[in-house]
């Protein structure tokens, strides 16, 4: 065996925290390390075609586990193919840990062949990163990164290692995990102040976020035992089980009209594990005028970032939910449950054919074990409308960056992370070309298990509904339909196996034989071209603004 | 006390204890530029223990502000510890060099002001003197406006720096320990036939 390099030595560190599986792409700076990888037959190494790939795949590994993705990139090029994952991982508090090479250290600063400075370059959008110079340092290193990554608010760290550095000899000891700082317990006076709140609420309102995916459990508890009607943010869908009647929906730009005039009535509104992200508050000075806000988040920096908080609760979710729960006083408000009832009948889909039709048909054959993702445009937010997830961590879709081409790539990392469900993607034409060089990674490594949905509608349709709305319909460079690929011949190239529907009997046919085929494939369903998504709060306007339904004008109408 | 108070843009006194590696002065800077926080002052330096390093920046804003800016400060792995001087008695010092112009007539009048600020004469040519003047703000800034009339050629200051007043140390005791736990010497059983 030859002796012990600092890539051995990664690679041990990686095995010692229970990682085995990563996503990555080699090149010049990291070859070290993907020779030292022959070495350890039990990590499976995920080949994508292209580093934007790799770091999706492991983001959706990450969102649907809750457990560390890891990717691994060389220098200078491959590194910076990385960055939009690295952004989207710090928007969505995503475990992440990201392994580039770099040129040698005596060529560092030198504008050295494929040389670039990622820690330099990522600083902002990572929660920490680090450059190795002494081998012996690696396994700390790793440790304390992957602690980072996984510990608190979780997020992406980036651990970039000179070439020479993995070649050098290393003497030192491989590090296990680190205990992970417990959270901070909950101010007891806060609490009590949030009971009081609650105790005397008329209209209550509980708003669920993304950092409540690992809370699911208390959190239901908590909104059922005090009897509170519950919306769960875009981030947060899955953390209450859509199918309870408290239930109102998602908030903000594309909210339901329940959950925004909720909030735009209530007299308690309690935010669990979210940052209120503009999309969700609308114009911030007219969010929840009359209500007193508690707001529980471990990250203290975003308690009172945004909208003030009266209550701020510095906690862990599950742990302040659990305590909640324990003083709960189930409220009794007969006339605010009525008029939400009367709200959640508001803006309603129209069921002629068109891509709100087509999703709902799509998403409606999900299994609650089921893993959606989604890319970022019009379908992102009809199937966040249509879709009733019943547990955490089965939504995958990219909220604080808005991430194109996110969706297919994350459904490769659940895929292989849960091969026995079903890992689907709703994409649209425009996102999923960003990235459908990953038809190669399914084809690679036989993933069985993810079905691609496009749906086409020759547009990027959410900015043409925009330039629709706010543009005078000068439909600027948003038409795709003169030069899109054929997509099932596409995915056949890759030789994956593809149907198409363009109307709402045959999408019935098409989904049943694109579902039952065994093994990943396509369907495509094509769409009319205009139709937009509503309800709808137009940017900077209140959510008490909501557009409820599609304009008639538009309705229809044609390209 | 107004909320129109609480809102006014005002100079705010707040030291950081930092880890001292590489990187750690574009990490704190980086964070401050993109989160438009406007930093006014900024002074770094060792501290008595190894490896630690005191910055204190005087930060312009509301309350809000800056309550904010120190969050995220402390949400940084570099930062070991954030010290909001406002909450308790400080002592404050600025040191500052500045470069005045002097004619045979105003030489005797500029060395008498500085004597009357205590500031110390450092460097002595036949057309300007350089004093250099330690003190709060406030004085640095009288002196300044003192010597302005006879023809400022240069000025540097060096920024605040400050410490909390009494004996209580701003750093606690645990930031300096971090935990690690070794697994074994996995692989030193090939190193040692290297």
């Amino acid at each position: 065996m030859t002796p012990p390099n600092g890539a051995q030595a990664l690679w041990q560190t990686l095995a010692a925290h229970g990682v085995g599986t990563v996503f990555g792409y080699p090149g010049g700076a990291i070859m070290p390390v993907y020779d030292a990888l022959t070495l350890f037959p039990d990590i499976r190494h995920i080949l994508a075609r292209h580093e934007q790939g790799a770091i999706h795949a492991a983001e959706g590994w990450a969102k649907a586990t809750g457990e560390l993705g890891v990717c691994l990139a060389t220098s200078g090029p491959g590194a910076t193919n990385l960055v939009t994952g690295l952004a989207d991982a710090m928007m969505d508090s995503v475990p992440l840990l990201a392994i580039t090479g770099n040129v040698a250290r005596h060529l560092m600063g030198t504008d050295a062949f494929q040389e670039a400075d990622i820690t330099g370059i990522t600083l902002p959008i990572t929660k920490h990163n680090y450059v190795v110079t002494d081998p012996n340092d690696l396994p700390r290193i790793v440790a304390e990164a992957i602690r980072i990554a996984r510990s608190g608010r979780p997020g992406p760290v980036l651990v970039d290692i000179p070439k020479d550095v993995q070649l050098a000899a290393f003497t030192g000891e491989v590090h296990g995990p680190q205990a992970a700082p417990e959270a901070p317990a909950p101010d007891p006076h806060a609490l009590e102040a949030a009971v009081a709140l609650l105790k005397e609420a008329r209209k209550p309102v509980l708003m669920v976020g993304g950092g409540a995916q690992g809370a699911a459990a208390e959190v239901t508890a908590f909104a059922r035992a005090w009897r509170i009607p519950t919306i769960t943010t875009l981030m947060g869908l899955g953390a209450f089980p859509a199918s309870d009647p408290l239930w109102l929906g998602m908030p903000g730009m594309h909210g339901s009209v329940a959950a925004n005039r909720a909030i735009s009535e209530a007299d308690v509104l309690v935010g669990i594990g979210l940052r209120f992200d503009d999309r969700v508050t609308g114009r911030v000075k007219d969010f929840a005028p009359q209500a007193s806000i508690i707001h529980i988040d471990l990250d203290a920096a975003e308690i009172s970032k945004i909208v003030r908080a009266h209550v701020p609760v510095r906690a862990d979710a599950a742990q302040a939910a659990r305590l909640l729960t324990e003083r709960a006083e189930p409220l009794s408000h007969p006339d605010w449950t009525a008029t939400l009832a009367e709200w959640r009948t508001r803006g309603e889909h129209p069921t002629h054919w068109g891509a709100a039709q087509a999703v709902r048909q799509v998403v409606a054959r999900l299994r609650p074990q089921d893993v959606l993702s989604t890319d970022v445009g019009q379908h992102q937010m009809l199937a966040a409308q249509l879709a009733r997830f019943e547990q955490p961590r089965r939504w995958l879709t990219s909220g604080g960056l808005g991430t194109m081409g996110f969706g297919f790539p994350a459904a490769i990392g659940a895929a292989l992370a849960e091969p026995g469900v079903t890992s689907m993607v709703i994409a649209g034409d425009g996102g999923f070309q960003m990235t459908a060089q990953e038809l190669a990674t399914l084809t690679k490594y036989g993933v069985r298990n993810v079905k691609i949905c496009v749906v086409n509608n020759s547009y990027l349709g959410m900015v043409r509904q925009w330039q629709e709305l706010f543009h005078e319909r000068r439909y600027s460079e948003v038409y795709l339909g003169d030069s899109n690929p054929d997509f099932l011949k596409l995915a056949d190239a890759y030789g994956i196996s593809g149907w198409r529907a363009d109307n709402s009997a045959d999408l019935e046919g098409a989904i049943d034989a694109w579902l039952a085929h065994d093994g990943s494939a396509l369907l495509e369903v094509v769409v009319p071209n205009e139709h937009g998504v509503f309800p709808m709060v137009p940017a900077g306007a209140a959510l008490s603004e909501m557009i409820e339904t599609e304009p008639q004008a538009v309705q229809g109408s044609r390209a | 006390m107004t909320a129109d108070h609480l809102a006014a843009p005002q100079d705010h006194l707040v030291s950081a204890l930092v880890r001292d590696e590489p990187r750690v002065l574009t990490r704190i800077t980086s964070l401050f530029g993109r989160r438009a926080y406007n930093i006014r002052s900024l002074s770094v330096g060792s501290t008595e223990q190894p490896g630690v390093s005191r910055m204190t920046f005087v930060v312009t804003g509301d309350r809000a502000i800056v309550e904010q800016a120190m969050k995220q400060l402390e949400k940084l792995h570099d930062v070991l510890h954030v010290v909001d001087h406002s909450l308790e008695k400080f002592v404050d010092r600025e040191l500052v060099l500045v470069k005045v112009a002097i004619t045979p007539e105003s030489r005797v009048e500029v060395r008498q002001i500085a004597e009357d600020f205590r500031a110390r004469i450092v460097d002595v040519g036949r057309r300007a003197l350089t004093f250099e003047v330690t003190g709060d703000e406030g004085k640095v800034t009288a002196f300044i406006e003192q010597m302005r009339p006879f023809g400022i050629l240069e000025t540097m200051r060096t920024g605040r720096v400050a410490l909390t007043r009494g004996s209580n140390a701003d750093i606690p005791g645990h930031v300096y320990h971090g935990e690690t736990r070794a697994l074994g010497p996995l692989l030193t059983a090939t190193a040692a036939e290297d």
